[in-house]
């Protein structure tokens, strides 16, 4: 495997530039998750790198090499595509097989690989099929089989489970994470989900209109995000920023609270409140809270709470969790 | 079905296509009769339908006044001639069109089609001039090197078509897949595209078959091909009709078994992208 290194990477689309001066460094081994609201270039970033689009300006370095300028397919790369794009002529096993034929290796090697990946991938029963034949989950499968079987520098994700329902995606991430680890395999993954996020990477490059906003851990992005963007994007729900009076008594034009990082009660200390709604998930609670002062403080209480809209309640932030923004935005450390 | 269609209606809507079709199909069945009659009642008033006196004398004539298999052959090599190689150009021109526009794709698309409202006639001249000094004139190759690039407009504006329903995805999976350009149209593209490749092939083939000015301008006995046989038939000692007919009936016979036998992917290429 590989590494991958992007140098003042550009993007622009006649006069509209998409992506703006990227540096990253994707080390060997390491599972990055590209993650943004969607038209922030994150799949252009993605497709930069494998290729498909040409860079407007900068360097794309893999192993030492400025591939900037090469073609795809002399890259060495391999990606799993969001609408799958497999080839729809051929079988299971041509589809997995094919960059392998066409590179000019032995029938019997081909044979050989194209059987470990399906073993691994559980397709082996497949093999005879064409692509219409199958599931999404299959499909998928498929797809995947065909980037690793090449043994390629790097994999690259784009979207890969959001034509998926909601329990083959859990299953299917569980899936690729352990696929990555046991391969090692340098991965750049593309997702508009926070949870895929979280869950698969190793580090996450948030992305937002076409610029990084912070490169981190999944834990270090939510425990001390850069910027209000990052603040307000990781986490679910949103992080509540505040801003104001009640703001300026801690010190920061801007302050932000996680919705679990606030205590809910029906009396003691703290910022008074009305329920508006309650959605009782069973584990969770999710409050709607109307806070004079603020656009509505969203709170998340453990178990099943007796609270119902129109419930006066006071709410105390956990000093040591709270966030502090200056007038740009940006995070004040502590 | 969404709309109840009542018998009665169904019933006229047959008749109605029916006439339509046999209206459209007399002058070929009415020049098919007549190849089997006699010169006399071939132009008998009233017409003869079925009632006359069947003979085969026709053909016999024909066959022994002219080679009527070189002239097919000469037509063979010309129509499928022009339109291989006009797909040898087209297929990579219409990848990229379709896969990679620029912004000047468009316009060049218009352009090529506005060549196909010029009438021929207005560059014979140029090009006979052009024929004669490069030894082109009667010459088989002569004419598929001219039909091709006629042909070439509405092959590529047609492959055009077919591509642009493929998803890009696929090939950029092949490129990702370490396959490079030529690879990707032979072994991705093409195998796709097959239906429509092949209505393309079919639909250009027919035409070219069909194509009698340049043919008939360009050519006199060596690389005649049956539209030149056809004519040959209604200018030297009058109109023969039953002669005339018989020709015209063995010139497209061919490529009217082709088009049968070929009907149902024809009809779908001619129709591909109208309804989805």
């Amino acid at each position: 495997m590989s590494s991958i290194r992007l140098e003042g990477v550009r993007k622009a689309f006649g006069s509209t530039t998409v992506i703006h001066d990227v540096d990253l460094d994707i080390e060997d081994g390491t599972f990055v998750v590209f993650v943004g609201p969607s038209g922030c270039g994150k799949s252009t970033l993605l497709r930069l790198i494998a290729g498909l689009e040409d860079v407007s300006g900068g360097r794309i370095i893999i192993d030492g090499r400025d591939v900037a300028k090469l073609p795809a397919a002399k890259r060495g790369l391999s990606m799993v595509f969001q609408s799958y794009a497999l080839y729809p002529h051929m079988t299971v096993r041509s589809n997995i097989g094919f960059g392998l034929k066409m590179a000019g290796r032995p029938r019997d090697e081909v044979k050989r690989k194209v059987d470990a990946v399906s073993t691994v991938l559980n397709l082996a029963t497949y093999l005879d099929r064409k692509p219409g034949e199958l599931s999404g989950g299959q499909r998928q499968r498929v797809a995947i089989g065909r980037a690793i079987v090449r043994e390629p520098k790097a994999f690259l994700f784009d979207e890969p489970l959001s034509n998926l329902d909601a329990a083959l995606r859990v299953q299917m991430r569980l899936e690729i994470s352990r696929l990555q680890k046991s391969l090692d395999a340098t991965t750049v993954y593309v997702t508009h989900d926070q949870v895929e996020a979280m869950t698969l990477a190793d580090k996450i490059v948030v992305l937002n209109a076409g610029r990084v906003e912070q490169v981190g851990a999944p834990l270090e992005l939510y425990t001390s995000p850069a910027n209000l963007f990052v603040a307000g994007f990781i986490g679910s729900p949103r992080m509540n920023f505040v801003s104001g009076d009640l703001a300026a008594q801690l010190g920061a034009p801007t302050i932000g609270i996680r919705p679990e990082h606030i205590v809910v009660s029906r009396e003691g200390d703290g910022w008074h409140g009305t329920v508006a709604a309650a959605e009782h998930l069973g584990s969770d609670t999710f409050l709607y809270i109307d806070v004079p002062q603020t656009s509505g403080i969203t709170a998340r209480a453990v178990g099943e709470l007796g609270l119902k809209p129109g419930d006066h309640v006071r709410l105390a932030p956990d000093p040591g969790r709270t966030h502090r923004f200056d007038a740009q935005g940006r995070a004040l450390r502590r | 079905m969404a709309r109840r269609v009542s018998v009665a209606r169904t019933v006229a809507i047959t008749v109605v296509a029916w006439i339509a079709g046999f209206i459209i199909f007399f002058p070929i069945l009415w020049m098919v009769l007549t190849s089997f009659k006699t010169e006399l009642e071939a132009f008998s008033m009233p017409p003869k339908f079925l009632l006359f006196k069947w003979t085969l004398e026709n053909y016999a004539i024909v066959q022994e006044r002219s080679d009527y298999i070189a002239h097919v052959w000469n037509s063979v090599a010309i129509a499928f001639g022009s339109v291989l190689v006009s797909m040898l150009i087209a297929i990579p021109a219409a990848w990229a069109m379709a896969f990679a526009p620029t912004e000047r794709t468009r316009g060049t698309l218009l352009w090529m089609l506005s060549t196909k409202m010029m009438p021929s006639v207005g560059v014979l001249v140029p090009i006979y001039l052009i024929y004669r000094d490069f030894g082109l004139l009667d010459t088989r190759l002569g004419l598929i090197a001219l039909l091709c690039l006629a042909d070439l407009p509405i092959v590529i504006w047609m492959l055009y078509t077919y591509f642009k329903e493929i998803p890009i995805g696929i090939l950029e999976a092949s490129r990702m897949d370490g396959i490079g350009p030529l690879r990707e149209v032979i072994f991705v593209l093409a195998p796709i595209a097959l239906p429509g490749i092949a209505s393309t092939i079919l639909l250009n083939v027919i035409l070219a078959w069909n194509e009698a000015f340049w043919t008939l301008n360009l050519t006199t006995s060596k690389a005649a091909p049956l539209t030149a046989f056809i004519a040959s038939y209604s200018s030297p000692e009058g109109l023969f009709w039953a002669k005339l007919s018989a020709a015209s009936t063995l010139a497209i016979a061919p490529i009217l078994v082709l088009g049968w036998l070929s009907q149902r992917q024809l009809v779908r290429g001619l129709t591909f992208g109208a309804v989805k």
